[in-house]
């Protein structure tokens, strides 16, 4: 699997939402929007780490790199080279 | 070694512990002299009993109902697996430190194994189960109420995790199905032994790892410059207890977070940030920013995490660990909408 679609189905499978039919973006803002709680943030945080075998540094922790699809990748990106 | 934890958890193995003779081996099996009123005292002191034995599960459960002493044990681990197996998959349900574990067997191997792949637990030969409840570690500095209800509070959790488990359909209506109530109230004169208890208690979720006595809390509650919160929770099926505590030194322009804490047992129902809302919407209506003492330990990087994505800014850091965040308030996390907020 694509990490792009490695993340979305972590992300599609931690929803809080009600409504079953939740459509967003790679762009899209996922805490903003309220689909995701800071609890999740966490989780995605340790999710990121383990299933890539990286490691984010304190500096990179910060809300903005784990917002969206998009974000995250880049995130890995970087700490990957 | 040294341990010194206070102990959490103590692991018992059955055959020759628990009591005399083998299980598969043996029609005459009797209690330990004794036994019940260990367990019985541990309990009431709030330090968890569970098993770990090498035996036929039904057959085990079954004489332990016998005895009636069943009730007593958390997610017994009766199986042929390794020992070191079992208390992993203890402390992982329990979601303690494995330095607040004793492991008791009457078997030179098995204390041997467990050791080998855990050295923070405490192994002690069964010969000597009858001096457990004088030791020291034994022996929590205060017995609160909420340590009295401990193991009622981790069945209630174990039905909780159970329907959520089977529970189809978005986490968030699962979350609100509990009905929760997050009560938020000045200390009181009688929460503070369990507000010490939480300092001693928890490591993964304090912010700075520092724990404060009775006489210091009880300073600070007077205080006319401090504010000491605790954070209760509840839900449909009973309360959680005495969960968080957060303590605030107040000035003139900002209010310093000095401590925040927060109940690993709590976790799980993304509770963690509520107090942080509370204190800085409440800060922002004074006009004033928010500062908080971190300091780092092997622990509680969770608590970092938590800070960060609460748009906190570190301003100062420290060889030692120590940092500094500050937040100017222009961005404060709504509380999640499945839980309702009460301020005493």
């Amino acid at each position: 699997m694509e990490t792009k679609d490695k993340i979305r189905k972590f992300i599609e499978s931690n929803l809080i939402v009600f409504n079953d039919e939740v459509i967003f973006s790679d762009s899209d803002n996922i805490f903003e929007k309220g689909f995701v709680n800071s609890l999740f943030a966490m989780k995605l945080l340790n999710y990121v780490e383990s299933e890539f075998n990286i490691s984010v540094n304190n500096e990179d922790i910060d809300i903005s790199n784990f917002s969206s699809i998009d974000n995250i990748i880049n995130l890995i990106n970087k700490n990957r080279n | 070694m040294e341990y010194k934890k206070e102990v959490k958890c103590v692991i018992w193995d059955l055959d020759n512990t628990i009591w005399d003779n083998v299980l598969t081996e043996s029609k005459t099996i009797k209690l330990k002299t004794g036994i019940e009123d260990i367990l019985n005292t541990l309990d009431s002191r709030g330090i968890l009993n569970s098993i770990s034995s090498k035996n036929n599960y039904d057959d085990a459960m079954r004489k332990l109902k016998e005895f009636s002493i069943d009730h007593y044990f958390l997610y017994p681990q009766i199986n042929w697996n390794a020992k070191s197996a079992s208390v992993a998959q203890i402390q992982k349900d329990l979601n303690i430190g494995i330095d607040t574990i004793v492991f008791i067997d009457d078997q030179p191997y098995e204390r041997e194994e467990v050791k080998s792949q855990y050295p923070q637990v405490e192994c002690i030969d069964s010969v000597d189960y009858k001096e457990l409840l004088s030791r020291s570690r034994f022996n929590p500095k205060f017995i609160t109420k909420d340590s009295q209800r401990r193991r009622l509070m981790y069945l209630e959790n174990i039905k909780r995790t159970r329907l959520e488990e089977e529970y189809e359909g978005p986490k968030d209506e699962f979350l609100a199905s509990l009905n929760m109530e997050f009560i938020i109230s000045e200390a009181a004169e009688e929460d503070l032994q369990r507000a010490e208890e939480l300092t001693v208690r928890t490591n993964q979720l304090n912010a700075t790892g520092k724990t404060y006595s009775y006489k210091e809390l009880n300073y600070f509650r007077s205080s006319p410059y401090h504010k000491l919160l605790v954070c209760e929770l509840k839900d449909k099926y009973g309360s959680y207890g005495k969960i968080g505590l957060g303590l605030i030194h107040i000035t003139e322009i900002t209010w310093e977070i000095k401590l925040l804490l927060m109940s690993c047992r709590v976790i799980s129902r993304g509770v963690g940030s509520v107090l942080l809302s509370y204190i800085m919407k409440q800060a922002k209506t004074e006009n004033k920013k928010v500062t908080a003492d971190f300091i780092k330990t092997d622990r509680n990087k969770m608590m970092y995490v938590t800070y960060k994505f609460s748009n906190f800014k570190e301003v100062l850091v420290l060889d030692n660990g120590y940092i500094k965040f500050e937040n100017t308030l222009e961005k404060i996390q709504e509380f999640p909408p499945y839980i309702k907020l009460s301020i005493n």
